[in-house]
Order: structure tokens, then C-alpha cells, then sequence
């Protein structure tokens, strides 16, 4: 078993793409990473290129900074989004949009936050 | 009722606390020696009599401290039980479970916190190992203090059920009236409805008036055998029953296959069950309220109301002491101050006890404390005036 779990999202992410994992055995797709298949325990596991479509599932609206890196971003909105492959993403959603709604469709792409990090971003679809 | 379970087999025998403000001369480990001081002398008890430690919360002093301040000889059962805000009662369990099996007679647990000389929420809990995930995948994105990390579950309630916050601010509001009643609180000015509406947005849907407050002080309570319980110096206030659950996805809300549901809907049936009690029969409910939805959200998963009727539940002062269900009698984390969840225990005692003041509520037999921490863990104690 590899300890270095997270390696494949962020490679993914600094290319601009969601990647998942899949269990080898069972098929399972799950996120955050772990090192077992919760479903059927297999640390067999492979790398899945999300399709970058999903929808809202919830959200929220930062009104304060609670660290100073973000202060400069107020008011910026936050949103859980299903992605088409079963799991969840927390992204910031770009342009804010007004009526925004659980079940909204949304792409989810990667953009550089705050030093640099790319972070899962959500437009409209 | 199995032999298995925690019915009755223990007693809380002992309740301390120091004042709750902000800005406290004394550190942490004085605070905390101070209310253990409290809490073991109220129980009629010494510091040499305590033979076990559980310490609550992430600033908790490891036993060893309590070992020389005390001058203990003996001690002979001490553990860490880590659920942030739902510590408190996993800590109780944990030493009814070790007072039932003689391994203890007199467990204390003690907590105690001074936040105005250290790191925030915002910036504490991303060095706690079960937020690991939500540091390295949430945090770069913005979402980074409990506020807004829970919101979200708040907002799905809200699109779901058409959960209002002004219904949200009937807790804030019921709250602080029995904050001022009780005196001890940080805060005590009373507060509206419109207040509440006109107060800052800080991670919407909560506004500053749904949001607990950051402050110092100690809490604790001594836990003992019924049998020895009757021995010392207050009316027996007996654990009817106890239990503790994890919500699916513990530690990132983001992947909750439910984000309305948090670990006490797991618990608290199997609390209910060994008290042989349920929401009907209790008399003052002190609910974790690091915000004003979970409690609401809470109510709902103990079964006080079906999901999604905690909006309506909480209206027309059902909270408020006088009220169906006297809720926070004493200013709850939003107005009295965040003791991670030991405050609440300790009111429910006090109240139990018949002397919680000017915010007791009259014959209260039945309380329940819960602990909600760490994303969602919960807990639910059912407390009795004697044993029923
Ligand atoms: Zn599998």
C-alpha cells in the first residue's frame, strides 16, 4: 500500500482535471482518497479522470475572511457539487450567480487560489 | 434492560465551572484545575479521592498534570476521548463505563480553554489529524472555520424544507433570554428576532448571531457508582442512558451521503433505549449549539420532530423556559460561552438538582446534554434525578 494517496488528484489538478479513484475490484469510485475500498476493503486502486459534470448540492457565501489569504476574495461562494461519477467536490463558483439552486448543472474545471494551489472551480453550465 | 448497557450505573456527583469570559488572566490548565477544584469539592469529595482522568478537548492537560497539581497517588484509569464538541459526552460514557467495571471510583473530567491568548477555530482545527482531509483539499479553496463549513448543511435544510432563518433565530434569541437569567455568560444583553435578521452575514446562511462564541474558562464534573453516589454530598443525579454515533463520511461533511443528518441520529435511539425514556418525557434539554441550526438539526435527528419540522418545532417560544421544551437554560455556547459541550452537562445537573436559579425549570426529572464535534460526531446523555 502507498502512503502517497493524494498524488494522482493534484497531478490531475495542476492539468485542470478532477481525478477520482476506482476500485480495481469492485469498481467504487470514491474521494477524498483512501487507502482502502470502503465498499469491498481492496487496496487495489486506479486513477479516474472525472468528466468535469456535476451538479449543486449545496453552497455558502463567505462574508468573512477567517485568514487573511482570502480576505481580498469577499464575498465569494463556495459550492458541493455531484459529480456525474458518484462522489462530491467542494468548489468556489465563478461568476457568483444570484438563484443559485440545489440540483443546478454545473463543469467543474481548477483554477490557481491562493498561493498558487489549484483549487476545483465551478461555472454554470 | 441488558446488563451490557449503561442504565444507571453511574452518577454524576460533581459539577464545577469558573466564570465565562473573554479575556482571561489565567491559562488553560488553571482554569481547568480551578473548576476540577469545584466540581470535586461540590461532590463532597477531595482531590486525593479522584482515581480517574478523561481530559475534554484539544487544550485538555494530560493526566499527569492533574497527578502533581493534586498530588495523586493512585490513579488508576485516564483517557483521551477526541470528538471536539461531542467530547464532553463521549468523556461521560467513557467514564460511566469505567466507574460500572470497577476499575474507577471517582472519574473526573475536566476541560477548560483560553482562546483570547491563542489560535481561532478558523486556525486550530487544521491541525487536528481528523481534519487532514479538509485541510489539504477544502482549505485552499476558502472553506476554512467550522462557519463555513457547516453552512452548507444549513442551506440544504433550508432549499429542502423551507427552513427560514428567522426560525433559526428563535434559537439565538431563546437562548440569550436564559443567558441573562443565568448571569454566568458572556453574553447577556438581550436580543431580537430582528436583531438576529440585521446581524452580519458571515458564512450565509449564518449570521454573526447564529455563530458561538470564542471564550475562556473551565468546566468539569465528577462521575461515580450510584452506590457511592448516595454517599456523598448532593441529591444522586443518575445516567439513565448514553451513546454515541459517527456520521457517515466523519470527517468531511462535502462527502455526507446526507448533510442534514449528523451522528446523533445514530445515537440517540440507542440512548432512548437504555433509558427507557424518549423525547416526550424529558423535562430541559441542553442541546450543543456551536450553531443555531444544529440545534435544530439535532432536535430532528433525536426525534423530538421528523426531518425537516425542526423550523416550525422551534417556533412560538417551544424553547424558551415556560415553554414545552426549555432549551440552553443556561445561555448554551451562542450566549453563555463555548465549553465544548461541558457546560451543558453541567446545567443539565444543576438543573436536576433544582438548583439552577433563576432559569431553573420547576420539577425538572428528566434532562438531556448532547455533544456534537469534529464535523457531526454526536452524543446523547439522559440524565434523571434519582434513579428511575
Ligand atoms: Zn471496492
Amino acid at each position: 500500500m502507498s502512503d502517497d494517496l493524494s498524488t494522482g488528484y493534484w497531478d490531475g489538478a495542476r492539468r485542470g482535471a478532477l481525478v477520482l479513484q476506482r476500485c480495481t475490484a469492485c469498481g467504487h469510485v470514491r474521494h477524498y482518497p483512501t487507502l482502502l475500498c470502503p465498499v469491498c476493503h481492496s487496496d487495489g486502486v486506479e486513477p479516474l479522470e472525472a468528466c468535469g459534470r456535476g451538479t449543486v448540492h449545496s453552497w455558502t457565501v463567505a462574508h468573512h475572511a477567517f485568514d487573511p489569504a482570502f480576505a481580498d476574495d469577499l464575498p465569494y461562494t463556495l459550492v458541493t457539487v455531484d459529480v456525474e461519477e458518484g462522489p462530491r467536490v467542494l468548489a468556489r463558483l465563478e461568476p457568483d450567480t444570484a438563484g443559485l439552486q440545489i440540483g443546478r448543472p454545473v463543469t467543474i474545471g481548477f483554477a490557481p487560489g491562493a498561493g498558487g494551489v489549484p483549487v476545483p472551480l465551478a461555472r454554470p453550465a | 434492560m441488558t446488563g451490557g448497557t449503561l442504565h444507571d450505573r453511574a452518577a454524576v456527583v460533581g459539577v464545577g465551572e469558573t466564570s465565562y469570559l473573554r479575556g482571561s488572566k489565567d491559562s488553560a490548565l488553571a482554569l481547568q484545575l480551578q473548576a476540577s477544584l469545584t466540581a470535586i469539592r461540590d461532590a463532597g469529595l477531595e482531590p486525593g479521592d479522584i482515581d480517574g482522568i478523561i481530559p475534554v478537548g484539544i487544550t485538555g492537560a494530560p493526566a499527569e498534570e492533574y497527578i502533581a497539581n493534586f498530588g495523586l497517588t493512585d490513579l488508576r484509569f485516564s483517557a483521551v476521548v477526541p470528538h471536539g464538541g461531542a467530547s464532553g459526552i463521549g468523556a461521560l460514557q467513557a467514564a460511566a463505563a469505567a466507574v460500572s467495571a470497577g476499575i474507577a471510583k471517582h472519574v473526573l473530567v475536566p476541560a477548560g480553554r483560553n482562546v483570547s491568548s491563542g489560535d481561532k477555530a478558523g486556525v486550530r482545527i487544521h491541525q487536528m489529524p481528523q481534519f487532514r482531509l479538509v485541510t489539504e483539499f477544502e482549505k485552499p479553496a476558502g472553506a476554512i472555520a467550522p462557519a463555513q463549513l457547516y453552512a452548507p448543511m444549513a442551506r440544504r435544510h433550508m432549499e429542502l424544507y423551507g427552513t427560514t432563518s428567522r426560525q433559526f433565530g428563535e434559537i439565538a434569541v431563546s437562548t440569550r433570554e436564559h443567558a441573562a437569567l443565568h448571569g454566568n455568560a458572556v453574553m447577556t444583553k438581550p436580543i431580537t428576532i430582528d436583531d438576529h435578521q440585521s446581524s452580519r452575514l458571515i458564512a450565509d446562511p449564518f449570521r454573526l448571531l447564529d455563530c458561538s462564541l470564542e471564550s475562556d474558562g473551565g468546566a468539569a464534573f465528577v462521575v461515580s457508582s450510584p452506590e457511592r453516589a448516595r454517599d456523598l454530598a448532593q441529591p444522586v443525579v443518575s445516567l439513565a442512558g448514553i451513546a454515541m454515533g459517527h456520521p457517515d463520511s466523519p470527517s468531511s461533511i462535502t462527502q455526507r451521503p446526507d448533510l442534514t443528518k449528523v451522528g446523533i441520529a445514530k445515537a440517540a435511539p440507542i440512548a432512548w433505549g437504555v433509558a427507557g425514556l424518549g423525547p416526550g418525557d424529558v423535562d430541559v434539554a441542553e442541546i450543543y449549539d456551536c450553531f443555531t441550526y444544529v440545534v435544530l438539526c439535532q432536535l430532528e435527528d433525536m426525534g423530538f420532530c421528523a426531518k425537516g419540522e425542526g423550523g416550525p418545532f422551534v417556533e412560538g417560544g417551544r424553547l424558551r423556559l415556560g415553554g414545552a421544551l426549555p432549551t440552553n437554560t443556561h445561555g448554551g455556547l451562542l450566549s453563555q460561552g463555548h465549553m465544548l459541550g461541558m457546560n451543558h452537562i453541567v446545567e443539565a445537573v444543576r438543573q436536576l438538582r433544582g438548583n439552577a436559579g433563576r432559569a431553573q425549570v420547576d420539577g425538572a426529572q428528566v434532562a438531556i446534554a448532547t455533544g456534537y464535534g469534529d464535523m457531526g460526531d454526536g452524543g446523547l446523555a439522559v440524565l434523571t434525578r434519582g434513579a428511575r
